[in-house]
């Protein structure tokens, strides 16, 4: 198992050098840099005129005029040895000032988003299976195809339409008004996690319809796996051995690709949180990107690429302990 | 509750009349076509017959274990003699009921063909005998894990403390199909069904599992059912044998009678199509014509579309008879039936 855990570690520091470089040269893609934008802000309708040597200038300043090669080392040891991802132009301060608490409230909405889809789909999902066919079954079909076809942002009004006329509730934002700006406290969270309810559900709703089909299907064909008859034939009462063998292994699949629902859910986020007015890290790429703040779109960059390559590391350390195969494979 | 009653001629289980469908999208499929047999304490019955004859569902039945689209005709009866003395009638239990996961293992253990399969791949060996055994027997789990290693033993495993822990993946086919006869056998059944335990192992493993098989009998004193397809195999094992076709059973007797004195024309063909050392390199005449779907079974005699020796106008009217020609020797034939009118 250890040699396992660093063989994966190692594997995950490889693929991050990787996306790290493609994080820089995508940084380098937009046409222009930032300091002709900036220069562009400064001076427009002002009437000076910019030569070359200003612009030459403004780019030494920001130590844009240093070989590509340099300006990536310099980028990726500042974050790898201090954590600090360089300087926000357009802020005016440091990207990690930016995007730090975007980032905390990003994880909470990506890590609210994925318990609230595993809940559902898996048990639901199991019974789907063992129910097949029945009423119950086709509703569950009806509804997670609802998911698959409803769009997330039609979605989101109607749920923030819901909220604010039955319930009553502020669902925009992340925090309520009296809590906005007050200190961390039991209360404080509590109202996060009222928040989190409702980004998390139009979130979860189509990764659970596709889990909960993935987990469905799997199930039925472990239900007629022999080892299933096998613990019948031996006595063991339906309802353990049904969680014992077939549910036990129709977990697999969700395991496996727990980075495609982050992923998923990554590119769905801008659009809810657009709705839902949250401050969250798609919507601080678009402007970054558009704005040519490169260390701010390229932390955010590198940041939602490290949680993807994260999950995926993780769901491989529980497949390896779900399924003895998998460890005896790969040595 | 079945009433208590005395099964006759030492027998441990009597099936009558059993008749088994399976509604399917093409309509109802007769798998098993209103049967009878019994199996003596501590005997093995062979039933043997080409795939698709109904062997495994017949025999399934015992334990209740057919999907959930089958369908076990009201007349049908099987009659079975538990530990206690108490004789149930195993189709009126409920699926799922205490009383049958007590006969399931319990009374009557279960081995297939397939013994990779059989396992699941995410519990060790140990896992799987344990789980059977504190099912059955009232043990602590130190004693179950005594029992278990025992068993593997004894079942011609080496290292046993060691198989206990591994993966079924990790095991031989041979060393597989010897832990699945483990994992039956620990439940201390009185009636093992074996279902082609040897078909997927190559011949000399397959000999040793018989072996295997016919001195754990001896030792504790179970009953078999032994399936096949191949009358070779079970000419070592079985005691008595019955022939089955199309859900039919065509010819039984005990061992001497079938595989000496063969009268069915089925059962004829059946030993002629038997591989053999001396007849290596020769052609096998194996029977010619295909088995008809269960869809459309033919009316009267099952074989007369593949028989040699069918006599149109009589063998495809209706199903001939039983004709007893001993005291243990019975053929389903119009060719003995003649003789008798
Ligand atoms: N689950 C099922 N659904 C429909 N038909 C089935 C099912 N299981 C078995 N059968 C039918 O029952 C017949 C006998 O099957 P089986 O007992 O498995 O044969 P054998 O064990 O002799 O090879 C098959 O020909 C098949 O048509
Ligand atoms: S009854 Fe007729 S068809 Fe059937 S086996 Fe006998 S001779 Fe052949
Ligand atoms: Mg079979």
């Amino acid at each position: 198992m250890v040699k396992f855990l660093v063989q994966r570690i190692i594997g995950m520091a490889v693929t991050m050098f990787f996306v790290s470089i493609m994080v820089f040269i995508i940084m380098e893609l937009p046409p222009g840099d930032y300091a002709e934008r900036w220069a562009f802000r400064k001076f427009s309708g002002t009437g000076a005129q910019i030569t070359e040597a200003d612009l030459d200038n403004i780019r030494a300043n920001f130590g844009l005029d240093r070989p590509a090669p340099e300006r990536y080392f310099k980028w990726i040891s500042g974050i790898v040895l201090h954590g600090d991802f360089g300087e926000a132009f357009a802020f005016q301060t440091s990207v990690n000032n930016v995007i730090g608490q975007k980032i905390w409230l990003t994880l909470a909405i990506l890590f609210s988003t994925l318990i609230v889809t595993y809940l559902v789909a898996i048990p639901v999902g199991i019974y789907a299976a063992i129910r097949r066919g029945s009423a119950e079954d086709y509703a569950l079909t009806v509804f997670s195809y609802l998911g698959f076809a409803l769009p997330n942002f039609l979605l989101a009004l109607v749920l923030l339409y819901i909220s604010i006329t039955v319930f009553d509730s502020s669902v925009g934002g992340l925090f309520s008004p009296e809590y906005a700006d007050a200190p961390w406290s039991t209360a404080k969270a509590l109202d996060l996690l009222s928040h989190l309810i409702i980004p998390s559900i139009i979130l979860a709703w189509s990764a659970t319809a596709f889990q909960l089909q993935t987990v469905r299907a799997t199930m039925l064909d472990e239900l007629n796996n022999l080892s299933v008859t096998a613990a019948r034939a031996r006595g063991v009462p339906e309802w353990k051995l049904l969680l014992k063998y077939p549910a036990r292994l129709a977990i697999n699949p969700v395991v496996s690709t727990m980075s495609f629902d982050a992923n998923r859910i990554f590119s769905e986020l801008p659009i809810v949180a657009l709705v839902l007015g949250l401050p969250e890290l798609g919507e601080l790429l678009l402007k970054s990107y558009l704005d040519l703040d490169m260390f701010v779109a390229g932390a955010i960059l590198l940041i939602l690429t490290f949680m993807i390559v994260f999950m995926n590391f993780l769901s491989d350390i529980f497949l390896a302990i779900l399924d003895p195969r998998v460890k005896l494979i790969e040595g | 509750m079945a009433k208590t009653k005395e099964m006759t001629n030492n027998n441990l289980l009597e099936v009558k009349d059993l008749k088994i469908s399976f509604k399917t999208d093409e309509g109802i499929i007769t798998a098993v076509d209103g049967i009878k047999f019994s199996v003596k304490r501590g005997q093995t019955l062979g039933i043997v017959g080409e795939s698709g004859s109904g062997k495994s569902v017949s025999t399934w039945s015992i334990m209740r274990l057919l999907p959930k689209n089958s369908i076990i005709d009201k007349k049908s009866s099987i009659k079975f003699q538990q530990k206690s003395g108490k004789v149930v009638e195993i189709t009126k239990f409920k699926s799922n009921s205490r009383e049958l996961r007590e006969i399931r293992g319990g009374e009557v253990a279960l081995i297939f063909q397939e013994p990779m399969s059989s396992f699941s791949p995410v519990y060790t060996i140990g896992n799987q005998i344990m789980e059977a055994v504190l099912q059955h027997r009232d043990v602590t789990k130190e004693e179950a894990q005594e029992i278990a290693i025992d068993m593997l033993d004894r079942v011609g495993i080496s290292n046993p403390a060691q198989r206990f822990k591994q993966y079924p993946f990790e095991l031989s086919g041979g060393m597989r199909q010897r832990a699945m006869i483990a994992v039956a056998l620990s439940m201390n059944p009185s009636l093992l069904i074996a279902d082609e335990p040897t078909t997927s192992l190559d011949v000399t493993i397959q000999a040793q599992i018989l072996e295997l098989m016919n001195e754990l009998q001896e030792e504790l004193g179970m009953s078999i059912i032994f399936i096949t397809h191949n009358l070779g195999v079970i000419a070592q094992v079985a005691d008595e044998i019955e022939v089955m076709y199309l859900g039919k059973i065509l010819e039984r007797g005990t061992t001497n009678d079938i595989i000496h004195e063969p009268q069915h024309p089925y059962t004829q063909a059946l030993l002629k199509a038997i591989p053999r050392l001396d007849t290596i390199g020769e052609r096998l005449t194996a029977i010619s014509g295909d088995i008809p779907s269960p869809l459309s079974r033919p009316i009267g005699c099952p074989f007369y579309t593949r028989c040699e020796k069918v006599m149109p106008g009589i063998c495809d009217v209706k199903m001939p008879e039983p004709t007893q020609l001993s005291d243990t020797h019975t053929v389903y034939c119009f060719l003995y039936e003649e003789k008798n009118v």
